[in-house]
């Protein structure tokens, strides 16, 4: 599978936030796009996520199932809220979104006491939301990346508000997820701590010479 | 779908989900009626399947305009718009859940409400089955205005106000369906199977439109 993004730009209101981005991701492949604030690094994922129409350019995948409308219905969408319910406990939340979501072709998800596990809080499924920490709670939504398969991950400063022990356990799921097969593009202001990685950098609006490369 | 069904229905009956809101302020209404009426028990029998049907309007009309913006407000709204199933399905089952929490209520306690209103057992009878049928039509007719409000910080009275004019038919034939099962020469059914299919014609076009409506929104 490869996700191929062309000549990619999106306005928010009436100003142009980024133009002409172009990339193209293989399975295996991580793509973290850094910049400062309001470049435009949200906003380009969320055109990535299908949650905002681009202006101009497209977004395609090669060799992707054909019933996939857009590449948004193989990925996950980790944004700056972690769409889980604070009345709720943990479980009910991730199995809500295991069963809602479903598996994409191609993998299984993991069982919930895995993904708790996984991100290090195995004890404490059983409490409503709403009492975690900012930290735990943004542990509990990456568990929701691991419940329901999904090849692409689109995350969005996945790493706020975690520890330093929590970014390398981030780390390896990324790296995980990659070994699979999966693609991930992050926004962020830390490195992940990973290996094999390109790199946009967004300069904004002034600079208006759009994405540039690097091979990392 | 199930899975969405049963977590609103959960949602809605735990701290803060307002499930009952709308059958208390039901029963306010009602019950404060006869109080300001006065004690003119053939009066309150008259007007009593209005008021039960205007309380149970408003009644429905609470609480829907938080249908799609609790959603959004904790970002599970992008995830639901990201799936491969159909938004559609997706307000159909939102829809169904908040009608089961908050309309199906209003039709069990409305019995008890038209024993304040010195209802006949026809006129309770015929209340219970219109606001059975009825309620779900402002259910998907509030979608719609929920779903256009869905950004907007204060939507509350802004959906109320959307919603009403196209609520209004189903307040008139459910509330005259009503009187012609107590009053003889006006046939029952003419008016119910109205107040069905403006029921079935919401549950197709509610959450049509409301799916566009929430499509436009994300930003």
């Amino acid at each position: 599978m490869r996700l191929l993004a062309e000549g990619l730009s999106a306005k928010r209101g009436e100003d142009l936030i980024f133009n002409d981005i172009s990339f193209a991701l293989d399975t295996g492949e991580a793509l973290v796009v850094t910049g400062p604030n309001g470049s435009g690094k949200s906003t380009l994922l969320r055109v990535l996520a299908g949650l905002l129409s681009p202006e101009s350019g497209h977004l395609k995948l090669e060799n992707a199932p054909p019933e996939i409308a857009h590449p948004s219905e193989l990925s996950h969408y980790l944004g700056h809220r972690n769409a889980m319910k604070r009345e709720l406990t943990v479980a009910e939340n991730l199995s809500f979104w295991q069963r809602f979501m479903g598996d994409s072709p191609g993998g299984v998800g993991i069982a919930l006491t895995e993904a708790v596990e996984a991100v290090g809080l195995p004890d404490i499924a059983h409490l409503p939301f709403g009492y975690l920490s900012a930290g735990q709670q943004r542990r509990m939504a990456m568990a929701k990346l691991l419940v329901a398969h999904r090849p692409i991950w689109i995350l969005d400063e996945p790493t706020a508000a975690l520890d330093a022990g929590a970014d390398r356990l981030f780390a390896d799921l990324v790296k995980a997820h990659l070994g699979k097969g999966g693609i991930v593009i992050a926004a962020t202001h830390q490195p992940l701590g990973l290996d094999q990685t390109r790199e946009l950098h967004m300069k904004g609006f002034e600079h208006f010479a759009g994405g540039l490369w690097h091979d990392a | 779908m199930i899975a969405l069904f049963f977590r609103d229905l959960k949602l809605s009956i735990r701290a803060g989900g307002g499930a009952m809101i709308g059958v208390l302020f039901f029963m306010t209404v009602v019950a404060v009626i006869p109080f300001g009426v006065g004690p003119d028990l053939n009066l309150l029998s008259r007007i009593g399947p209005a008021i039960l049907w205007i309380g149970a309007l408003l009644a429905s009309l609470l609480g829907l305009d938080r249908l799609f913006q609790a959603e959004r407000d904790d970002g599970s709204l992008d995830l639901m718009l990201m799936q491969e199933t159909p938004l559609l399905f997706t307000v159909f089952v939102k829809c169904a859940a908040h009608w089961a929490a908050t309309g199906l209520p209003l039709v069990i306690a409305s019995p008890l409400l038209g024993l304040f209103m010195n209802m006949s057992e026809i006129a309770i009878g015929a209340t219970m089955l219109t606001l059975l049928i009825g309620t779900p039509a402002i259910t998907f007719i509030g979608a719609v205005g929920a779903a256009v409000a869905v950004s907007l910080p204060r939507g509350g009275l802004l959906v109320s106000i959307l919603v009403l004019p196209l609520a209004i038919p189903v307040l008139i034939f459910g509330v005259s369906a009503v009187y012609a099962a107590i009053e003889d020469p006006a046939p029952f059914l003419p008016p119910l199977m109205i107040l069905a299919a403006i029921t079935l014609f919401f549950a197709v076009i509610g959450p049509v439109a409301a799916a566009a409506a929430l499509r436009h929104a994300s930003d």
